[in-house]
């Protein structure tokens, strides 16, 4: 009852605290750190459920930030033909959803690709993925201004029946639309990973060759979870794109990747809530920190305090909280017998 | 007893002339032989003489040089692993093979997953029919616990499980993927004769339960004790087949095989 309830508790406070607060800069550093924790959230289905480590992960989430940013503002694309392809501006949620499932797309080509390649030269393909990306975001000056970025993307828009469609400029309405995002993504992986096609995914990081004896189709469910992973991904990038209102070729940096893999990692992997604790610990540190000491004494302390978690609790920070409390139960339950066989002696 | 005629005449498995050479080396060099419907068949021979690598031709996981592997009737040579379990054609491992980080009623219910249907979607919008079905597989999962008599360990992680509890367990897995045939590859490796003789009891009540069971098996009495038919490898050749009894008897076996029996047995 309470474990199911404390779920919805947290989002409640979530969604109010931060408002109640009314500290704008609180509300960026959430709304930022919301954004890159649906990432690490889909980082965890490949990383966490199926245990392929995909080092490109933030191609997924460039692609989805690029695709609805030039949805939204159109552009035309010259195909060598006499007439350039032309598309004028969409409405900003067909681009959002457009953008999603963009990067499902590369998430297919990518899951298909990851049977063929396995384990360290996976790792280096989807690397080279992300690289590949950002070239092309940088060389592909007439589509995507390349390093002059993409500028003036227009915000997501909501109908509000007091205001009608209003466009999302401020932060607080960004901010709800994130956590919103964020639970309905978390709910996805939550019914994902708790069903067959979730067991699926566990035996496959297990053990693959059992999984294949009891019928699994192991190809097919890896490609499923990396559509999802990739489209969630690129949710997140067309969040980010339509709330920072730029997008340039840095939004491909590998940095970004390895900033989602220590949120998964140290939060715990393979546990839903993991992502979630480990990206609300790493994505606000860095601006507590910037509050109280020098820019190269903040990454000294960042890169220590990973160290130190993934040092002291290997599996992460959810587990190792959980498997406390299984043993705080387990030694009261100890205890309530010892004492009942005094009285019963 | 016409029936008894019937399934004699086709087997539920035949293997047709199976070759597999490694670089060179011959794993085997062609073997033939049938197992018929509900039966207990073993396949013995010394080690390294290509019961395993049998096993993997069988089940998907490894391409033969030559040869055919019929399954009433379809041949299994060009179908992936997981399709040829999905025809009910389930395999254990000789080294233990469990899903260690889940616990032990999970191990079961992802074994069962060809008996499911949820996919995706159904999965995402919690329909009705998925969860009539999960309950229906939770049920069986208890009950195939139940079977091999590991119900009190439901909730262990199948990693803690002590060492012939995991041999259990993978059988248990098997078993949830509704086997209609059944490779058990050296079951009762490493288990001490206690143990032995309940996995005797396990092995043939599955073969009750209508479940035909190819066995591979080091433990001569137990391959004598429960197999109807004994087929006998050496060298990647097929050297003799027949019933417990007559294999007994063959010298060639006796030399090739039982005969290090005999000597482990007296020593
Ligand atoms: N993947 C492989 N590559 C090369 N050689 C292999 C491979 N698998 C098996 N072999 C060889 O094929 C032969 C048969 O091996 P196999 O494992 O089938 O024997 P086995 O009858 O199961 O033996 P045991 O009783 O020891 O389990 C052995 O000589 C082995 O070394
Ligand atoms: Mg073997």
């Amino acid at each position: 009852m309470t474990t199911r309830l404390l779920p919805w508790l947290f989002v409640l406070f979530m969604a109010v605290g931060p408002l109640w607060l009314g500290d704008q800069y609180i509300l960026y550093v959430l709304t930022s750190t919301g954004i890159f924790i649906i990432g690490a959230m889909s980082l965890n289905l490949l990383l966490g459920y199926t245990g392929q480590l995909s080092l490109g992960h933030i191609a997924f989430f460039g692609i989805g930030a690029y695709t609805s940013a030039l949805l939204s503002l159109g552009f035309d694309l010259d195909l060598g033909g006499a007439e350039p392809f032309v598309l004028g501006p969409q409405p900003v949620w067909v681009a959002f959803l457009g953008g999603i499932l963009v990067a499902g797309l590369f998430g297919f080509l990518i899951g298909k690709l990851a049977f063929r390649v396995r384990g360290a030269y996976f790792v280096i393909v989807t690397i080279s993925f992300a690289q590949v990306m950002r070239m092309v975001a940088l060389n592909w000056v007439d589509l995507t201004e390349g390093p002059m970025a993409l500028n003036n993307i227009p915000p997501l828009s909501v109908w509000l029946p007091w205001d009608g469609v209003i466009p999302l400029y401020k932060k607080e309405y960004n901010y709800l639309l994130v956590l919103a995002v964020a639970v309905v993504c978390f709910l996805v992986i939550q019914r994902l990973v708790q069903s067959r096609v979730g067991r699926a995914l566990v035996a496959l990081r297990e053990n693959e060759s059992l999984a294949r004896s009891v019928g699994i189709d192991v190809t097919r469910y890896l490609v499923v979870a990396t559509v999802i992973a990739a489209g969630m991904a690129g949710a997140a990038g067309g969040l980010y794109t339509h709330y920072i209102r730029i997008v340039d070729p840095d939004v491909f940096m590998f940095i970004y990747t390895v900033t989602m893999v220590i949120m998964v990692v140290t939060g715990g992997k393979g546990t839903l809530a993991g992502p979630i604790v480990g990206g609300l610990a790493f994505g606000i540190l860095p601006e507590v920190l910037r509050e109280v000491a020098r820019p190269e004494v903040q990454w000294i302390i960042y890169g220590v305090a990973m160290i130190v978690v993934v040092f002291f609790l290997p599996q992460g920070i959810v587990p190792a909280v959980k498997n406390w409390f299984a043993g705080r139960r387990k030694r009261l339950a100890g205890t309530a017998l010892g004492l009942r066989k005094e009285t019963s002696a | 007893m016409s029936l008894a005629l019937d399934t004699a005449d086709a087997p539920i498995l035949e293997v047709r002339e199976v070759a597999v050479h490694f670089s060179g080396l011959i794993a085997i060099a062609s073997m033939s032989f049938a197992v018929p419907e509900g039966e207990i068949v073993s396949l013995i021979g010394p080690n390294g003489a290509g019961k395993t690598t049998a096993f993997n031709v069988i089940t998907g996981f490894l391409k033969p040089t030559g040869g055919k592997v019929l399954f009433r009737g379809t041949d299994l040579t060009r179908l992936s692993s997981n399709r040829i379990a999905g025809l009910g054609v389930v395999r254990t491992f000789q080294r233990t093979s469990i899903f260690a980080g889940c616990t032990v009623f999970d191990n079961v219910l992802t074994g069962m997953h060809r008996q499911g249907k949820a996919e995706t979607w159904g999965a995402l919008l919690r329909l009705a029919s998925v969860r009539a079905e999960t309950e229906r597989m939770r049920a069986e999962v208890a009950e195939i616990l139940a079977f091999v008599g590991l119900s009190h360990r439901a909730d262990e992680l199948a990693g803690n499980l002590a060492y012939g509890e995991q041999r259990l367990l993978g059988i248990a897995i098997a078993l949830g993927a509704d086997p209609k045939l059944l490779l058990l590859d050296e079951p009762a490796a490493g288990l001490n004769p206690s143990e032995t003789e309940a996995f005797m009891g396990v092995v043939q009540r599955i073969r009750d339960r209508g479940v035909t069971i190819l066995l591979v098996e080091h433990d001569m009495r137990m391959v004598m004790t429960i197999s109807d038919r004994v087929v006998v490898l050496n060298h990647g050749r097929i050297i003799a087949e027949g019933p417990p009894e007559v294999i007994r008897a063959n010298p060639d076996v006796i030399q090739a095989y039982l005969g290090q029996g005999v000597k482990h047995a007296k020593g």
